[in-house]
């Protein structure tokens, strides 16, 4: 079963004097259950096939069929939908909003479902529960500012899986964590792919892409090769 | 509904993160606001008192009063026993109280002058009213002691007057005058009644000059014809020169019955005094009523003129808040990226700007409200300050001065929605161009801000 496929994807950005090839037809199966690492130099095009795949760009050309769906030609609100409902974002700097409380910002995701519907009990009570799950059931009032950086990264985590995604994107989630924290969000991350979830994630440490179960290299707007190359 | 409310909450939480920034954001339609409640409270006050002194008039009254004809005036410098000949006639009482028997509830002839009374040895220069018993009603007047004039003295043509309240403090500062007798031009006239103080009435229309009641002396028609307007004029001494009037009566004043009589019998009033009259030109119909219309005209000028001058403070406030605005999109973006990459719509994210704009400048305009309130009271104290600091006593009995120690700014209650309304209309105005700015900003490139 795929959860998410790509077929011959181009993204071409026109500058006007000039056009940049960041993807030049990039074909790639995702099973459902994959947990897999993009890595790839910068300028590689690895951070504008997260974008695509996250559902926040559309493709110059190509299909990309997302658990059935082709989400290439999208119009921006059904885009917006696709990334609410399919898609749980992690990224490096966390990106939790400030004026919020951790509970709040697990809930954001609620405040933009199709249709809008109130947030039930039943909601009140996963937030709460997703804290509790990445260890902050004790600060569900906390803001932002007052947790270290691992807690942070934890509540964007939450905030990822409150809407019950098939894909979570993780954009280096653990690129602004000292290594101690670092290997805790992977457990977090494993353990949730163990579970059955599909996670794509961006990094550049070899150590942090040792730990999915599949790596792909991106060279020039191309999937360069697959598997651990060391030195 | 319940997600409105969620986004207002949520828009409160965003706004309470900067609460001074807010704070003084708001203050921009707080005064806005409160300018407009405060300039249409005293545009609505202005106003109101000159309604209020149109209806002290009566406003079924039509009163027809006898002008001095500019081109019989006495030319300068001529002096000697001229007799000046205007005005209403006996003729003119006659007809008018004839052919509208039907159609009014009374009518009442005056004659006035200014004369000197005296009671031993206080002397007063008073405005001498010769009237019938109806005057008192027609005018509003109340009586403060005693009784009013009778029919009883006009057939008796009586030697009794009835003071103003000011004459009788005047000339009688510690005994009662009741009973006791005044003298005007050498006759003897024993005093029946006194008024009761009443605030003088201003000057309308160029027609009507102003009257102050409380120096009058009234004085039966039928005494006054007999024994000061013998053969129908009167001699006044002033100071070495003296002139001669012949008025028979100064002023008519009818009282209609229906209110929606009064234009139409004004102008048949007037058409059967031109008849007579002429090109004289020596009479005059004011009517209350029209003035009414004309001071509400004024107030509809008033408070268009000043709301906008108002507005003009409500439009800086929303300006200021769009200026705002925009700055919290620029710092904001980061913000906006997370919420369009967890699957916020463009719209959502207008509609999240625009409810914080609208949240913010009604709840200036709830506060410019209640700051509005307290007009009267704020006028007050200005009142207090400028008439013991600034004015002194001409500034104090001018015009103007009267005016302003007069006046009282009343609010207008439409004026409490409207205000509030334009605060919102205002927040919304300005919010939409910041809160489309925002939804445009690409989510890929938000994300990326620092």
């Amino acid at each position: 079963m795929l959860t998410a496929r790509l077929i011959n994807l181009h993204k071409h950005y026109d500058l006007g004097s000039f056009v940049v090839k960041a993807l030049n037809g990039v074909s790639l199966d995702i099973p459902e259950g994959d947990f897999l690492a993009i890595m790839g130099s910068s300028g590689s095009g690895k951070s504008t096939l997260l974008n695509l795949l996250g559902g926040l760009d559309r493709p110059t050309s190509g299909q990309y069929i997302l658990c059935g769906q082709d989400v290439a030609q999208m119009t921006d609100d059904e885009l917006s939908a696709i990334r609410n409902s399919r898609i749980g974002f992690i990224f490096q700097s966390f990106n939790l909003i400030p004026q919020y409380t951790v509970v709040e910002n697990i809930q954001v995701p609620f405040h933009y479902r199709p249709g809008y519907p109130p947030i039930s009990p039943l909601d009140e009570a996963r937030s709460i529960e997703l804290a509790e799950q990445v260890g902050l059931g004790d600060r569900l009032d906390h803001r932002p500012f007052q947790l270290s950086g691992g807690q942070q990264q934890r509540v964007a985590i939450a905030r990822a899986l409150v809407n019950d995604p098939a894909i979570i994107m993780a954009d280096e989630p653990t690129g602004n964590l000292d290594s101690q924290t670092s290997i805790e969000i992977m457990r977090i991350l494993k353990k949730l792919n163990a579970e059955g979830r599909t996670i794509i994630m961006v990094t550049h440490e070899d150590e942090i892409a040792e730990q999915a179960k599949r790596q792909i290299h991106m060279k020039d707007g191309l999937i360069a090769g697959e598997g651990i190359f060391r030195g | 509904m319940g997600r409105y409310l969620r986004t207002v909450s949520l828009a409160m939480k965003s706004l309470m993160l900067h609460k001074l920034r807010s704070g003084l954001t708001m203050l921009g339609i707080v005064f806005g606001v409160f300018s407009v409640i405060a300039m249409l409270a005293i545009g609505e006050g202005a106003s109101n008192q000159a309604q209020q002194q149109v209806l002290e008039l009566g406003a079924t009254n039509i009163i027809v009063v006898s002008k001095k004809p500019a081109e019989d005036a006495p030319a300068a410098g001529s002096s000697g026993a001229f007799i000046l000949r205007y005005g209403l006639t006996r003729q003119d009482y006659r007809i008018l109280s004839k052919t509208l028997k039907n159609r009014i509830g009374g009518i009442v002839p005056m004659r006035e002058i200014v004369l000197d009374v005296r009671h031993i040895d206080r002397n007063l220069s008073a405005r001498i009213v010769a009237c019938t018993p109806d005057y008192m009603e027609m005018n509003h007047l109340k009586l403060s002691t005693g009784r009013f004039l009778s029919d009883k003295d006009i057939r008796d043509r009586s030697n009794v007057v009835v003071l103003g309240s000011e004459t009788a403090e005047r000339l009688f500062p510690t005994e009662n005058p009741i009973g006791s007798t005044i003298q005007v031009q050498s006759r003897a006239y024993r005093v029946i009644g006194i008024m009761q103080n009443r605030t003088a009435s201003a000057a309308v229309g160029g027609s009507l000059t102003a009257q102050d009641f409380n120096k009058d002396v009234y004085m039966p028609l039928d005494t006054f014809q007999a024994r000061l307007n013998t053969g129908d004029y009167i001699v006044k001494r002033t100071s070495g020169s003296f002139s001669a009037e012949s008025v028979i009566y100064n002023q008519i004043t009818l009282r209609v019955l229906d209110r929606n009589d009064v234009i139409p019998i004004s102008e048949s009033v007037r058409e059967t005094l031109e008849l007579t009259h002429g090109a004289k030109n020596d009479f005059d119909v004011v009517v209350p009523l029209e003035l009414l219309k004309q001071a509400d005209q004024l107030r509809n000028i008033f408070n268009i003129v000043l709301g906008s001058i108002a507005g003009i403070s409500l439009l800086v406030g929303g300006i200021g808040i769009m200026n705002i605005m925009l700055a919290t999109v620029t710092e904001r973006t980061r913000e906006i990226g997370i919420r369009r990459a967890l699957g916020a719509r463009r719209w959502d994210i207008i509609e999240q700007f625009i409810t914080e704009t609208v949240v913010l400048s009604s709840t200036g305009g709830l506060i410019g409200v209640l700051l509005g309130l307290f007009t009267p009271t704020a006028f007050g104290l200005i009142k207090f300050v400028v008439t013991t600091y600034v004015m002194d006593s001409g500034t104090t009995s001018s015009e103007m001065g009267r005016m302003f120690i007069g006046m009282t700014p009343q609010i207008a209650w439409w004026s409490l929605p409207i205000a509030f309304g334009f605060s919102v209309v205002t927040g919304l105005f300005f919010g939409v161009y910041p809160a489309r700015a925002a939804a445009r900003l690409d989510p890929i490139e938000a994300l990326r801000q620092v």
